[in-house]
């Protein structure tokens, strides 16, 4: 698409573009070799704080922390597809009691900052007498909040498909529950499984807000590393070593999602969503 | 109800700090990722990498990292010292520019191709056509997942709570000082939020109504 904005370059432009990209090239270079130098000024790059990375013990935790942050991507993201697919057919419902509670429901904890959905969990049960881990009030937080958005994502995926398919259905004598769980659900997941991906990897970043309620996932272990004596206070190090195992993770992710567009893409039996519906979808969830 | 009402003085500076960090963030960001937008359909391949790479980097890092790096990490490197707010400003201006970019990289897609090609007819240039023609159009026709994605950063403005700075989401440390009930304290805060986001749904209702784009 972007070729439209500008023509096919002739010799003079060529060698302007050229000059940009030289220009370009160097001042990008020169940002990266200035923040280079000032870590490697700061000490940052000397063997002794990147020592820690070598010890078993430092190893194993490390990947234990990874783990932890794993456990309560996998156990928020089962709950809150679960919880999205219960409240997409709420919002769907022919009662109209239930829609009202279901889009009551998901409106509320979609306005609510995660962040402060955890602390109800964490610091507000408790208050009144219910007993909860760090783990609990990260999973239960990522869950309502993420749910809510996969519920918007579910009902817009349903709402999409063509109307014969539920008419279809109604006319071999399906009730309302089998209309919905074995002709729409699994059509509108499959079409908009790019965007549910999406949403996947926002859970996955915010579970690194389970940091500042304690919960000892990756970045909390980072800051620990970061602030041992003993291996010289690495914090730089260790905050570069956790990005990196982020950015992967969630790089593996996305490219799960491009691969199962470009798949869709082929395959015709998927009904296409237009794309405007699903990047609503997909960019709200941001 | 007493919980608000004796706290007042509590609640009403952090929400004000919340909107300021907000706008300033908004404002950062809309300009930060207008140009990455910019860089990434320009006709030059460098300018489109490094957009494209700033895109995957940042999309793909968790906000609260970012917050992590500006406040524990980036002091040490001893270039210049920045405050805990405009390190807060600057951390959701780095995470949510790449956003923005691809909103408005899609509203640059939703432009019809005749608008620039008319644009290159008249001989006007790349930056004239983008900047004058192509634009001005796409970001009106953007204003519902731009207002989306201001929406999660206002929401997101809370994780600077957890790096010093005195904005709504850290009203709660406050409070279990005072002793008061910290239960029912974030819900009066999860209210303010719920009323922060409606006033930002009415804006995005209002501006799509009087900036759509009649085809």
């Amino acid at each position: 698409m972007s070729n439209v904005l500008f023509d096919v370059p002739g010799p003079r432009a060529r060698v302007r573009y050229r000059t940009y990209a030289v220009i370009g090239t160097v001042v990008v270079l020169a940002f990266i070799a200035y923040i280079g130098w000032r870590f490697y000024d700061s000490g940052q790059f000397t063997a002794r704080k990147w020592e820690w990375l070598q010890y078993a013990q430092v190893q194993s935790d490390l990947a234990n922390a990874v783990l932890q942050t794993l456990e309560a991507f996998a156990a928020a993201a089962v709950l809150a597809l679960v919880f999205g697919a219960i409240f997409a057919a709420g919002r769907l419902s022919d009662h109209a009691w239930i829609r009202g509670i279901a889009g009551f429901v998901v409106e509320f904890f979609r306005a609510i900052p995660a962040l402060i959905l955890m602390f109800l969990f964490y610091f507000g049960l408790p208050t009144v007498g219910v007993p909860m881990t760090p783990f609990l009030g990260v999973v239960l937080g990522l869950t309502l909040y993420n749910g809510s958005v996969l519920a918007e994502i579910f009902r817009a995926g349903i709402q999409s498909l063509p109307k014969g398919q539920s008419e279809a259905a109604y006319a071999l004598g399906m009730r309302k529950t089998q209309v919905m769980f074995l002709v729409l659900l699994p059509q509108a997941i499959r079409a908009m499984l790019p965007t549910i991906i999406s949403q996947l990897v926002v859970l996955l970043k915010d579970t690194a807000l389970g940091f500042i309620i304690t919960f000892q996932e990756l970045l909390y272990y980072a800051r620990y590393i970061g602030s041992q004596g003993s291996f010289g206070r690495p914090i730089v190090p260790s905050t570069i070593v956790a990005t990196g195992i982020y950015v992967v993770m969630c790089l593996l992710l996305t490219a799960l999602a491009t691969y199962l567009e470009r798949r869709n893409r082929r395959n015709k039996k998927v009904v296409g969503i237009p794309p405007a519906a699903g990047e609503a979808a997909l960019v709200s969830a941001a | 109800m007493d919980v608000l009402l004796n706290n007042l003085d509590l609640f009403g500076p952090f929400f004000l700090r919340t909107i300021e960090l907000f706008v300033l963030s908004a404002v950062g960001s809309l300009i930060w990722g207008t140009i990455l937008a910019m860089l990434r359909v320009s006709p030059v391949p460098v300018f489109r990498a490094i957009g494209t790479a700033y895109v995957t980097i940042a999309r793909n890092t968790p906000l609260t990292l970012v917050f992590a790096f500006f406040v524990f990490a980036y002091p040490l490197l001893d270039i210049v010292k920045v405050d805990y707010f405009p390190a807060a400003v600057i951390a959701l201006t780095v995470y949510t520019s790449a956003f923005i970019c691809e909103v408005v990289r899609s509203g640059i897609n939703t432009v019809p191709v005749g608008q620039a090609e008319a644009g290159r007819a008249l001989g006007l240039t790349f930056n004239q056509i983008l900047g004058q023609v192509v634009l001005p159009q796409a970001l009106r026709s953007v204003v519902p997942p731009l207002i989306s994605t201001l929406i999660a950063l206002l929401k997101n403005t809370t994780i600077a709570a957890g790096f010093s700075v005195a904005e709504a989401g850290a009203i709660r440390s406050y409070l279990s000082e005072r002793g008061d009930n910290q239960l029912v304290g974030l819900l009066w805060v999860a209210l303010g939020f719920i009323i922060l986001v409606t006033v930002l749904s009415f804006v995005q209702r209002s501006l799509e109504k009087r900036w759509s784009v009649a085809r």
